[in-house]
């Protein structure tokens, strides 16, 4: 059988001098070679394992046949935002841990060809703009995440009147000040809100809703038939241990805010402040950990350590980041839990020694426990990505909208809140998940806005 | 929107914008304040609400130039726009009858204490406001403060103008002469700190107004994170407005002094920018 092709790289001691694309993706004769590899099978169980159901073989038969605009409209029958999917989503555990060829030798690169779709399939669809012009029907999203954006997308295109109003000075949610560029470019993410303005989605910015506007005056005074939270899970879990209020320890999400939305890196041209450790440790597994210890190579630290409780099995990050983050040079230390934070400009990380235990949690992860061991690393600045929680402000101040144990909004089967005419969805409703599992959600609530507002999809 | 419509030197180095913010004024409440960016290069920093005006959709705020941003700030003239702005921020205060209400403001906790003042005076507290700076000059908004208050004491440390003395000193007297209620104290750590360690042992209710350092404020990185009760809380949505008798000062002191170094290297970057500008 013939081999995957490999979507080629930029060298790891080129890209961490800068914040450019780390992946060069394919070239169109590249992506039409890996596409022919795919069997079109006639029950592809690709399509199952993709949240928003994106017809997997139809569109890559289009790009077997060099047809890359047919393609990304295939595409985005299901997905508005295939650019960014294409980079980001965790293809491995989902579409591409399905396909048919992972058994026998290595998944069609699914995620690679949605990418070369949207880079080599021109413009893109821009409809909608209001089919139903007589009297449109007002909708408010709340967060321009990609759940924000995807519900205000699918809901434009019925003729939906769409505001999307977002607290920060950008657009785009995590995409922005949390996925740092030389994953996801900041081109991408602003083609992607063109394509909205578009459609004629409205974009308020700099509106923390709750504050800005009281949450139960958007459906009030301010007239809109249905609401879509979308707030995402932006509160930062911390360690709760001495030290962590020292200077130089950050939560992951002021670490990558400050660079990828405020620019740290570009200080003193742009003025917001970062520690730049010259030894650096980022405490914890996912996404958030492996981002933060390559934004802290890149702002030029000389030993970046990632601090983790478990082993390499059990980290939820996506294996391709991983890969980078070791070309790069990233030091990963296993079965260490951090104790306390000391010193000052100077800092010793005390941490205990885990042992695995056969236990498995929930996510089916083995448990680890402390043993009395104990090590520390010599760092200045330390980075705590353990974990975000839905963002509670706005529940906090309307408690007739339930939430569950984590602080989740809790939403039924089509995304519906305990409130009527409020819908819910993406990471504020699931807690820390995905890109593409926040977009089915999003595309959910929309079917089922659209069937309360009495519209035809 | 968020063009400036007036700018006042209140005193050296002290500044009264007007913006306009529909929303914001909107629906501003007493207790809250804003976020800016006066350029797109610039930080995020918060500042008081000092007052607002519904009808015309405007917002008032003093600032002290301090620093690079603040500096930026004041280069903007009336008819420029700040880059972005974000408003009303933090939980107001509730609007209660609680009885004998003493503000104590030092410096740039001055202004934000008008709007709250005329707030509690209106819904029937009695209200005595204490307000003190370094020396006459710097005694800003007397005349605001006087019409939000019932009664007026203003202190200078070198006597040039009211009484003698700190502000601390003006509560202490007034604390042994008449029952109060409440105390909220507005300005300089260590002034806020002081007042609470004044009121602790009498157990006076305190309420103090902190200024960590702020990223977002929307409660999404944690930075402004505060120690009260023993517990963390972010000052951005759970305050600013804490019991002084929790609050952890001296961890709070610590980290407003985190970024030093960088502060003053962004600062000189910006001097030798209008210096050079000014030179052929
Ligand atoms: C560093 C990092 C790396 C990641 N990497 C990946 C990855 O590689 N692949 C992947 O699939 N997923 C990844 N994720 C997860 C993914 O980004 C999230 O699951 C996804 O962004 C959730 O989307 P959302 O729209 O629900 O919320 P968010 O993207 O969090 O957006 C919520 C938005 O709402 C705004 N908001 C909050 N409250 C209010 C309010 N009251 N009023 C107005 N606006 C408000 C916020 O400012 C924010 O812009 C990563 C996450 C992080 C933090
Ligand atoms: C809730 C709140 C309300 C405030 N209200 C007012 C006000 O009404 N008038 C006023 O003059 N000042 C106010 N401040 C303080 C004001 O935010 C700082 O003076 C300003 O950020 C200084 O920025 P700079 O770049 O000019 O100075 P820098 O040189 O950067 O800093 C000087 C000092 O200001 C503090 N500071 C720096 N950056 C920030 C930041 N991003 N957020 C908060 N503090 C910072 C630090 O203690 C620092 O040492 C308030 C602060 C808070 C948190
Ligand atoms: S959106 Fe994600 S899961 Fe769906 S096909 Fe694309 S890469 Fe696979
Ligand atoms: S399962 Fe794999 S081979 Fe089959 S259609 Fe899907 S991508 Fe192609
Ligand atoms: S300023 Fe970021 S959480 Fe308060």
């Amino acid at each position: 059988m013939e081999k995957r092709i490999p979507i080629s790289e930029r060298l790891p001691e080129e890209r961490i001098k800068d914040f450019d694309e780390v992946s060069l993706g394919y070239s169109k004769e590249e992506a039409i070679a890996e596409a022919k590899r795919c069997l079109g099978c006639s029950r592809p169980l690709c399509v199952e394992g993709c949240p928003v159901g994106i017809n997997i073989p139809a569109f890559i038969e289009r790009i077997k046949e060099g047809d890359f605009r047919g393609a990304l409209q295939k595409i985005e029958e299901k997905n508005l935002l295939p650019s960014i999917c294409g980079r980001v989503c965790p293809s491995e555990y989902q579409c591409e841990n399905k396909c048919t060829l992972g058994a026998v030798g290595a998944p069609i690169a699914i995620a690679g060809l949605e990418r070369a779709a949207s880079e080599y399939g021109g413009e893109g669809i821009i409809e909608g703009v209001n089919t139903n012009p007589s009297k449109p029907k007002r909708v408010a999203v709340i967060g321009s995440g990609p759940a924000g954006l995807t519900c205000a997308a699918e809901l434009a295109r019925s003729g939906v009147e769409v505001t999307v109003f977002e607290a920060l000075h950008k657009l785009g949610g995590v995409l922005r000040y949390g996925i740092p560029t030389f994953r996801l470019p900041r081109n991408i993410i602003e083609k992607e809100i063109e394509k909205l303005e578009a459609m004629g989605v409205k974009l308020e910015k700099n509106v923390l809703v709750g504050r800005t506007i009281p949450f139960p005056d958007l459906q009030t005074k301010e007239g809109f038939s249905a609401v879509f939270v979308a707030t995402g899970a932006g509160l930062p879990q911390l360690l709760g241990i001495n030290g962590e209020n020292l200077e130089g320890v950050y939560s992951a999400n002021e670490f990558l805010t400050r660079v990828n939305l405020m620019r740290a890196d570009l200080f003193p041209h742009y003025t917001t402040p970062i520690k730049r450790g010259k030894r650096v440790a980022v405490i914890g597994g996912g996404n958030v950990a492996i981002d933060s210890a390559r934004v802290a190579l890149r702002l030029s630290a000389e030993e970046v350590y990632i601090v983790y409780r478990r082993t390499e099995e059990e980290m939820p990050a996506r294996k391709v980041e991983i890969q980078h983050a070791k070309e790069e040079g990233i030091i990963f230390e296993y079965l260490l839990s951090p104790l306390e934070i000391r010193g000052n400009g100077e800092k010793e990380l005390i941490c205990g020694r885990m042992k695995l235990l056969d236990e498995r949690d929930a996510s089916g992860r083995r448990k680890s426990k402390l043993t009395d061991e104990i090590t520390s690393l010599k760092v200045d600045v330390v980075v705590v990505a353990i974990g975000q929680r839905p963002n509670p402000l706005i529940p906090s101040l309307e408690p007739r909208l339930k939430v569950g144990k984590e602080g989740e909004i809790l939403v039924d089967e089509e995304m519906r809140t305990s409130l009527e005419g409020v819908w819910a969805g993406g990471d504020i409703a699931s807690g820390a998940a995905t890109v593409i599992l926040a977009m089915g959600m999003a595309k959910k609530a929309a079917e089922s806005i659209r069937k309360y507002l009495g519209i035809a999809p | 929107m968020a063009r400036i419509v007036d700018k006042t030197l209140l005193a050296e180095r002290v500044v009264l914008l007007e913006i306009e913010a529909e929303k914001v004024a909107r629906y501003a409440q007493p207790g809250q304040f804003v976020v800016l960016m006066p350029f797109e290069t610039s930080e995020r920093i918060p500042i008081s609400l000092h007052n607002w005006y519904k009808e015309k959709g405007t917002i008032e705020i003093v600032f002290q130039v301090v620093g690079r941003t603040t500096l930026e700030l004041a280069s903007l003239d009336v008819g420029n726009s700040v880059y972005t702005l974000l408003g009303p921020l933090g939980r107001p205060l509730a609007l209660e009858k609680y009885g004998r209400v003493v503000f104590v403001g030092g410096g740039l906790g001055i202004p934000p204490i008008y709007t709250i003042a005329r707030e509690l005076k209106r819904v029937g507290n009695e209200v005595c406001s204490i307000i003190g700076a370094r020396t006459a000059s710097l005694v800003i908004l007397e005349e605001r403060i006087r019409e939000a208050s019932d009664e007026l004491l203003i202190c200078t440390d070198d006597g040039s103008y009211g009484r003698k003395g700190f502000v601390t000193e003006a509560l202490q007297e007034l604390l042994g002469q008449k029952h109060i209620d409440l105390v909220i104290a507005i300005g300089p750590v260590p002034m806020m700190e002081a007042v609470s360690h004044l009121t602790r042992p009498l157990g006076i209710k305190t309420i103090v107004s902190l200024n960590p350092i702020m990223l977002d404020a929307t409660g999404m990185c944690g930075v402004c994170r505060v120690k009260v009760g023993g517990e963390t809380k972010f000052a951005c949505v759970d305050g600013p407005k804490f019991d002084g008798h929790q609050v952890d000062f001296a961890d709070l002191r610590r980290r407003l002094s985190m970024y030093a170094k960088e502060e003053a290297e962004a600062l000189e970057k910006w001097e030798t920018k209008v210096w050079r500008r000014e030179s052929p």
